[in-house]
């Protein structure tokens, strides 16, 4: 049955419309989970407020678990769902660059078009500056293609690099998601900031 | 909303564009639509000549902007204006630790800016196109790019320290 859009099951366009639909659900939650405060995003980094690792890793597990029940169902062919691509270098450097993004914004992108749609002006500065970041990349495409393009590894899953199933591979991820969740409550007790 | 809760409704936001599109949810990549588009408008043979600007409009028909993300970005802001709205969070201020000044956040809130829109075009997506719906569907690129992401925050998290607390 799905992906609905690739089996011809829906349109494009309506395939268009239902992303302006995901998308308003995934402000939504956003939002509520509390991403739209720059203060709670850095929080995590200090361990005062840890509320980002906690919905990243629930929503990742979630997502995983998800996708392979949708799998096992008959719902989804996992063979047509876009796994993106792995070129090392890039993906290293381009994070490393995001991670200083991150701690000096105190936003990512999606992040930060949820705190300007309820009027942060800290998140619209940040987003000029995603633009500007964006347009910088456009211009230098040329200087940084080597990288851009260096050790293309192709779309593997992380269950194929290692050459386990992927039901073990996402057992492995909870667990250590779990670990993370017991950590970061216990950073909040051992880090508690006034409420801002 | 609990924490936890946002979470596994986050998780099923996710599933629920892998089921009807194929692919994961994005930001940046709505960005770089726009810049697609105001480039080509602006200055069409520079786009021209940029396989950046040019590859990308192809596989978009020419119509940059009329992108999957771009939809749905469009959504997380009336998503995120109405969450505000229920829980009486609408307000214009510059959210900053009371140590610093509001100018001091806004220069720092502009360089994060930059930087992660450059970083999220060399790393292809950003924290919600690579790291989260790329760990979604097991992506190893995926997971290097959340590693990378919060590792690198998490050590240059004390020379930002004042900003923060």
């Amino acid at each position: 049955m799905g992906p609905l859009v690739v089996n011809e099951v829906i349109s494009e366009n309506t395939n268009l419309l239902l992303a302006f639909f995901i998308g308003i659900a995934f402000g939504f939650v956003l939002e509520q989970g509390g991403f739209s405060s720059s203060r709670k995003l850095a929080g995590v980094f200090y361990g005062y407020d840890t509320v980002v690792l906690k919905v990243f890793f629930t929503g990742a597990i979630t997502a995983m678990l998800g996708l392979l029940f949708f799998s096992l169902f008959g719902w989804v062919d996992l063979s047509l769902v876009y796994v993106n691509e792995t070129f090392l270098w890039s993906t290293l450097v381009g994070g490393v660059i995001m991670g200083a993004g991150f701690i000096m914004g105190g936003y990512c992108p999606g992040t930060s078009f949820c705190g300007a749609a309820i009027g942060k002006i800290d998140a619209y500065i940040f987003i000029i500056g995603l633009f500007i970041g964006v347009f910088i990349f456009g211009e230098a495409y040329n200087l940084l293609e080597p990288l851009y393009m260096a050790e293309f590894w192709g779309s593997p899953r992380i269950s194929e690099y290692f050459g386990i199933s992927e039901g073990v591979t996402v057992l492995v991820v909870i667990l250590a998601a779990v670990a993370m969740f017991w950590g970061a409550e216990w950073a909040e007790k051992l880090f508690p900031r006034d409420e801002y | 909303m609990n924490p936890y809760l946002a979470g596994v409704l986050l998780g099923l936001v996710v599933v629920a564009a892998n089921f009807v599109s194929g692919r994961g949810l994005g930001a940046s990549g709505a960005v770089k639509s726009a810049i697609v588009a105001g480039v080509e408008t602006i200055a069409p043979k520079h786009a021209d000549a940029s396989p950046f600007y040019h590859k990308y409009s192809e596989a978009h028909q020419g119509k940059p902007l009329n992108n999957w993300l771009v939809y749905q970005m469009l959504g997380v802001v009336v998503g995120g204006f109405f969450s505000g709205v229920i829980s009486r969070r609408l307000t214009w201020k510059v959210e900053h630790n009371p140590g610093i000044k509001s100018k001091t956040r806004l220069i720092f809130a502009l360089a994060g800016g930059i930087l992660f829109g450059l970083g999220s075009q060399l790393g292809r997506g950003c924290t919600s196109g690579s790291a989260l719906s790329g760990m979604a569907v097991l992506s190893l690129g995926g997971f290097l790019s959340m590693a990378a992401i919060f590792g690198t925050a998490f050590m240059l998290a004390y020379f930002f320290r004042k900003l923060w607390i």
